[in-house]
């Protein structure tokens, strides 16, 4: 399984990039000037997230640095190393389905903070890429069309987080235990 | 309730630094903050521009309509309640296509535009039906192959191994997808089990 997931993870971004062009030059794509013409608009969409990560990372900054942050993890802590999780990462698996920007934030500080090939930067990396956030989908697609009830659907997104939360903390002290 | 989040970051952070004694410190780590977001974006843009490019061929290759070819058999099994060539099935398909290449920008409005079709086999506007649960709990749990954002704060932060949790990201995404959908399937049959003649 380890070196299962290992090869994955060398082989997928490689073989992604060889693929894609020279599937589409087969299909007759002028594989250079689509690349460009896609990659215009990388630049605004990375200026676009500026304000959002700045905001966020101001909160988080000032709420690890007076103490706040050690005060909330210890609390946790004993609840959750229990089960062998760093107790530095729940808080991320509350944020995760509530605000984009501030569990993308929250993940960056980690990252800063522990480096991001320790255990903790791992798993909050795996954590922050697997799952989107639940609260904006759902007021993003049921605002576009007016559903107010919107019965289980909070629920059934609330539960899968906490399962992908679970799974990316367990595999990754798996793989990289 | 991300307004309420970020106020209480600043303000319990503010009053936990006057007991800490560490109010100076407060002014610092506001400024290094705000100073990390925007090297962080900087540090994204050369790997957005270089993936939306990719992925720009990828579409005009038509491998976004090859995965929906390949989609088409779970899209039936999710939604068993929606007409076989309605038309919000397309959009689903595209949805969930350009949610597993990463294209979200691609994948919302196609969502949104499933959605809109949804609306017009629901008998209730303001309830939503078991069809746009099934969708949502897809598009939350967003299976992703390249976590690109992920990989550039990584490398921003000199990981000897940026790409390393490619595979880790992989599984837990799979592992939450199926969770979504299976918990949706008991929610959605608990419903219909109790008002049998909504379907």
């Amino acid at each position: 399984m380890y070196s299962l997931i290992n090869t994955i993870s060398v082989w997928a971004i490689p073989a992604i990039i060889v693929f894609i062009p020279l599937y589409a030059y087969f299909k007759k794509v002028p594989v250079y000037e689509s690349f460009v013409d896609g990659a215009k608009d990388g630049f605004s969409t990375a200026v676009s997230i500026i304000p959002h990560l700045v905001g966020m990372m101001v909160a988080i900054s000032i709420f690890r640095a007076s103490g706040a942050m050690e005060l909330l993890v210890n609390l946790v802590r004993p609840l959750v190393e229990a089960l062998g999780i760093p107790g530095e990462v729940l808080p991320l698996g509350i944020l995760r389905p509530i605000t984009g920007a501030g569990s993308l934030a929250f993940t960056t500080d980690l990252i800063q903070t522990y480096g991001p090939d320790s255990m903790i930067g791992r798993i909050a990396s795996t954590v922050q890429g697997s799952t989107d956030t639940t609260l904006y989908v759902l007021t993003v697609y049921f605002g576009a069309i007016g559903i107010r009830n919107s019965r289980y659907a909070l629920k059934v997104g609330l539960i899968s987080d906490a399962v992908g939360f679970a799974a990316a903390v367990f595999i990754c002290l798996l793989v990289f235990g | 309730m991300v307004n309420l989040i970020w106020l209480f970051f600043i303000v319990f952070g503010f009053v936990v630094a006057i007991f800490t004694g560490r109010v100076e410190a407060v002014t610092e780590a506001a400024f290094d903050g705000a100073k990390t977001g925007v090297t962080v974006c900087f540090g994204l843009i050369s790997i957005l521009v270089f993936w939306l490019g990719m992925m720009r061929i990828a579409e005009d290759g038509g491998l976004l309509n090859k995965l929906a070819v390949l989609l088409r058999p779970a899209v039936r099994f999710l939604f068993p309640d929606v007409p076989k060539d309605h038309p919000a099935l397309g959009y689903i398909l595209s949805n969930m296509s350009a949610n597993i290449l990463g294209l979200g920008n691609a994948a919302t409005p196609m969502g949104i535009k499933a959605m809109k079709e949804l609306q017009k086999l629901n008998p209730d506007p303001a309830t939503a039906t078991p069809a746009m649960c099934t969708l949502l709990a897809i598009n939350t749990a967003s299976i992703t192959i390249i976590p690109t954002t992920i990989i550039a704060i990584r490398m921003n932060f000199e990981s000897a191994n940026p790409a390393e949790i490619v595979g880790t990201t992989l599984m837990a995404t799979a592992i939450s997808t199926t969770a979504a959908i299976a918990v949706d399937r008991w929610f959605r049959f608990r419903a219909t089990a109790q008002t049998p003649r909504e379907r």
